[in-house]
């Protein structure tokens, strides 16, 4: 085991030596590569290299007939990579875009903070000229480059509540999300928002080799490393854009909403809110101007009043008490209550107007006496199979609830509000428990007091009427992408628990309101137009108008719910503002008869009322 | 326990001073190669450099795990070791994982390990143990036949899996035999041999080819004039005609049996080829990006060729360029002092060995690593063949940087008893 001096051992020497010569060697070859020879580094800063994001088309939107309501058009921002600039002529470049030496320095920092290998956007949405020219001056400003985006066109100059807006990504969303740089922009209302995810695409990369003079020597790796983008997914509305736009036509110079559904299928047809702005002021670089004018506009242009304002619904409830009375069995079409100019009740009162004392219950739609929905409603709260009123009022909120009112249905648009339908807690809470009952809450059988519905849940009652007992939830959009794949909850029927039987004599009963009760206006004679009016109690004001519809009377096509504020009687404004849209969705035309509708109709102004 | 306490005292701490030098320095290198700015920290593990120090903290673990055997355990275990490894590289080929055309990779669960790695420290181990304990009895050239068997049955293997470089590493144990005895005409047959293969490849034609022929037999023929000229010396001349002129029409032939990117890495390395985009491309970036450093560098985390991804696999096989990039001339420079001064001091510690075994394992450890160092800074620089090995201590990677550590302090285990052997 123990060695002894062998013959070899100098070997060792040769060994020594042959590493010192090849670190030596080695030495040698660096001080040529990295002394003598300057061609590598020359080489190196020919070897600059840019990624491009490739920002692919947004989504393309289009209306129920294939009109196309939304397009892109290419924009150009001016990018900068801090770390690649170098001996520019800064004055020269401050004069192209316009700005002076300060903000370009205060620019330059900003971008060289965030990253001095990373580009950044120097300057927004650069005009045509300034790109035409700049792209013809960039080789003087070395790490400076113009990058395409897209940005929104709405050739309609319409549905900008149901659109939306695209705007640049904030901080909260920059972080959230790892898909967005800074300077992208992300869906911030309307199908823009809640289809951002198929809408955007996905972005690639395109990675070029630039040479010291800023030209771009081609493809790093011949593309190997790029990312291709993906278009974003086109999305089909079931909007009908000639009636949208005539519906906002018709609301012009007034406050309130329209959503018209087609009840089969729960797409939205049109869905207008008022007053409404053009979609292309919230684009590009006159955007941040008009969006805070929009924003201090005290008649709130910027919301979609059809699902986030509630107003009382008016004795378009009614309708929903017929329904839930019949089923029931409190109520059938031969139950007559009688009308002395109101109901009375001890020292309470709901008044009517004046009227045929004895009514059925098709007759007290179409008259829509109070006084008789003040009994059905009576009678369903109060009916001895519960065990107290609080029971039936629990009964009673459970039919409401299905019916539509009181909750959210998940509509492919932000912002859905509830509205109000008051839990028995409430009034536990306000009057106390036990000592609350059908008179207490008596002004719920007319639509009237605690009650809120939105335009949307109003315009659904209409389509579930017209269904003679379910509703499809209200959708926007059909079709996303080439994927016939539909999404569940948009084909998903929602039974109201209602036996369609009951519905006939409520069908009736909107039939003879358009043909001779309250709503006349609304009356079309090609086309049989069920409907009711409401009129919502403005303590404010002047009463809110409402009206809800389906046409025809036979297999629907359309369910509609018309709001317009301190416009008065729901038969004044509303009825025949429906009646034009329904004539003008299922004929295409205004009779000439009906021209005359159509012009006071265009013309009303009923802002000058809310200004008063 | 006083023996432990003797470790500390006698280790040699030149070497691992050293040894963590280069690590540390190496994984700087890795943090600029791939430093991103969304991922600064250093212990993000998403990251290469992060994950680099945890396995650098894993190797320092494994290293006083090695202090703490006792070191007859490796010269008497050396052939169980062996064989484990080589069992451990025919599973690699039956289990393994595909990774880039090479099936050299066991898989566990996220974590990957290449036993091609361990097993050069298992060969040098049997390596030694075969002439510690060689019967003496046994011809000159039979031993040598059996230690050449030791060494090419896991090259062999490693073949298999398609890992090219890792094989070629065990050509280095010629520098084990040649310090034991054998001949040191093996270099110079060597270098004939492999310039011979480079004339065949340039002279492509047959023609060109009965040229060179032409030259040898004049060669021979003076020889043989100047020489005593006997019929023994004739015949054997003839021999060495009838081998070279076979070995190079063979040459041609072989490099046809090539997979086409090797040939193409072959003929730029000969200058044959421009190949900027293709196989010539790394090895031009990696000289621009050495060249770009200058005398004094770019400087920490300044280089501009090796991060965007000009230089690919620029934190394993290419790491050498960021070290030229960003501390220049002096910076890489002093890398290849370091490692020379590390290679020569191995070699002492093994010449001061008593034990045969530790001085033969040392002259394996000096001699992989000195294999590893040529083959991959000469590559980066140009001067080699593109043949993916890493750089020791310095490229990213856990088995390689294990691996080696355990190479290392197995010696330095040895060495730290040499004072007991009087
Ligand atoms: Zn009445």
């Amino acid at each position: 085991m123990i060695m002894h001096k062998d013959k070899y051992s100098d070997r060792k020497f040769i060994i020594y030596g042959f590493f010192i010569f090849v670190g030596f060697s080695f030495i040698i070859r660096l001080l040529y590569l990295q002394v003598l020879d300057n061609e590598y580094a020359y080489a190196a800063d020919n070897n600059a290299r840019r990624d491009i994001t490739v920002y692919p088309p947004r989504g393309l939107i289009y209306d129920r007939n294939g009109e196309l309501m939304v397009y892109n058009e290419a924009v150009f921002d001016l990018m900068v990579v801090p770390g690649q600039v170098k001996d520019i002529d800064e004055e020269m470049l401050c004069q192209l875009l316009e700005i002076d030496y300060e903000d370009y320095q205060k620019r330059f920092k900003k971008a060289k903070k965030f990253s001095s290998r990373k580009a950044s956007i120097f300057e927004k949405q650069l005009s045509k000229t300034q790109t035409a020219y700049l792209q013809e001056k960039l080789y003087q400003f070395p790490g400076f480059y113009v990058q395409a985006r897209t940005l929104r066109k709405y050739p309609s100059a319409s549905a900008a509540h149901l659109l939306g807006y695209i705007a640049e990504v904030n901080d909260k969303e920059l972080s959230s999300d790892c898909f967005y740089a800074s300077g992208d922009y992300i869906g911030k209302s309307g199908i823009e928002k809640s289809y951002e995810k198929n809408l955007r695409g996905q972005k690639g990369i395109k990675k070029l080799l630039v040479d010291v003079y800023n030209r771009e020597k081609g493809a790093f790796h011949e593309g190997q490393f790029d990312v291709p983008a993906v278009n974003g997914q086109k999305l089909y509305t079931g909007i009908d854009l000639e009636m949208q736009m005539y519906g906002e036509l018709l609301m012009q110079n007034k406050i309130g909403a329209i959503v018209a559904i087609e009840p089969q299928t729960g797409e939205i047809l049109a869905m207008i809110s008022s007053p409404t702005y053009d979609p292309n002021k919230l684009v590009g670089r006159i955007r941040s101007a008009n969006y805070s004018t929009l924003l201090v506009d005290t008649l709130k242009p910027l919301i979609n009043r059809s699902l986030t304002s509630s107003y009382p619904p008016g004795s378009t409830f009614k309708l929903a008490q017929a329904l839930i009375g019949q089923q029931e069995k409190v109520l059938n079409n031969n139950t007559i209550y009688t009308c002395n100019g109101g109901f009375h009740y001890g020292g309470l009162t709901v008044g009517c107007h004046p009227h045929n004392p004895n009514l059925n219950l098709q007759e007290s739609i179409m008259i829509s006496c109070n006084a008789y929905y003040c009994n059905v409603y009576r009678s369903v709260i109060e009916n001895p199979i519960y065990r107290n009123s609080e029971a039936g009022y629990r009964k009673w909120r459970e039919y409401i609830t299905k019916l539509g009112f009181g909750v959210k249905y998940g509509i492919d648009l932000p912002y859905e509000t509830t509205g109000n339908i008051p839990k028995p807690e409430y009034y536990d809470k306000y009057y106390g428990k036990g000592h609350w009952n059908s008179i207490t809450t008596i002004s719920l059988a007319i639509g009237q007091g605690e009650i809120l519905a939105t335009p949307l849940q109003l315009a659904n009652l209409a389509a579930l009427i017209a269904n003679r007992g379910y509703y499809i939830t209200p959708h926007l959009v059909a079709q996303v992408g080439d994927s016939t794949k539909r999404n569940a909850l948009y084909t998903k029927k929602n039974q109201s628990g209602i036996d369609p039987r009951y519905f006939e004599v409520v069908i009736n009963g909107m039939e003879d309101v358009v043909m001779k009760g309250t709503a006349r206006s609304a009356f079309i004679d090609s086309i049989s137009v069920c409907g009711k009016t409401g009129t919502a109690q403005n303590p404010h004001g002047e009463n809110h108008s409402v009206f809800i519809a389906f046409a025809p009377k036979e297999n629907p096509k359309i369910a509609i719910a018309v709001f317009i504020e301190n416009s008065g009687y729901g038969g004044t404004w509303a009825a025949p503002i429906a009646s034009l849209m329904i004539e003008k969705y299922l004929k295409g035309y205004i009779n000439s008869a009906r021209l005359p509708i159509e012009k006071r109709m265009l013309e009303g102004n009923l802002i000058n009322y809310h200004a008063r | 326990m006083r023996d432990r306490n003797l470790i500390w005292r006698d280790m040699d701490w030149i070497t691992v001073g050293l040894y963590l030098m280069m690590v540390f320095f190496g994984w700087i290198s890795i943090y600029s190669a791939v430093f991103n700015e969304d991922h600064s920290s250093i212990v993000d593990l998403s990251q290469r450099y992060g994950k680099q120090l945890l396995w650098i903290g894993a190797a320092i673990f494994i290293a006083l795990l090695i202090l703490l055997v006792d070191p007859k355990f490796f010269s008497q275990f050396a052939i169980i070791i062996y064989g484990m490894h080589l069992i451990s590289l025919i599973m690699v080929l039956l289990l393994g994982k595909e990774v880039a055309g090479s099936k050299s990779w066991f898989e566990i669960g996220s974590f990957a390990i290449q036993p091609a790695e361990f097993m050069k420290y298992a060969t040098a181990l049997a390596v030694a143990f075969y002439f510690t304990n060689i019967n003496p009895k046994v011809s000159h050239l039979r031993a040598t036949i059996i230690a050449a068997a030791i060494i090419i049955i896991p090259a062999g293997l490693i073949l298999l899996q398609n890992d090219t470089g890792s094989a070629l590493v065990y050509v280095s144990f010629i520098f084990v035999l040649y310090r034991r005895g054998l001949s040191g005409n093996i270099f110079i047959i060597g270098v004939l041999f492999i310039f011979i293969a480079i004339l065949a490849l340039l002279l492509e034609s047959t023609a060109q080819k009965m040229v060179l022929v032409g030259i040898i037999v004049a060669i021979l023929a003076a020889i043989f004039y100047f020489s005593r000229r006997t019929l023994r010396n004739g015949l054997r001349l003839g021999a060495v005609l009838v081998v070279l002129t076979a070995y190079l029409f063979s040459v041609g032939f072989a490099f046809t049996k090539l997979q086409p990117h090797q040939q193409i890495r072959i003929k730029v390395l000969l200058n044959m080829e421009q190949d900027l985009q293709g196989a010539g491309y790394n090895v031009h970036q990696s000289k621009i990006a050495i060249g770009s450093g200058r005398f004094f560098g770019k400087g920490f985390l300044q280089g501009t060729q090796t991060k965007f991804d000009f230089v690919p696999e620029q934190s394993t096989d290419f790491i050498f360029c960021t070290v030229g990039e960003e501390w220049g001339f002096l910076g890489s420079s002093l890398v290849i002092v370091i490692f020379v001064i590390f290679l020569i001091r191995i070699v002492f510690i093994a010449e001061r060995q008593r034990s045969v075994f530790a001085q033969i394992y040392g002259y394996g450890v000096a001699s992989i690593l000195f294999f590893h160092f040529t083959i991959n800074i000469g590559m980066v620089m140009g001067l080699l063949p593109v043949i993916g090995i890493p750089l020791p201590f310095f490229s990213y990677g856990g088995s390689s940087l294990w691996a080696f550590t355990i190479l290392l302090f197995i010696l330095i285990r040895q060495d730290a008893e040499r004072m007991k052997l009087l």
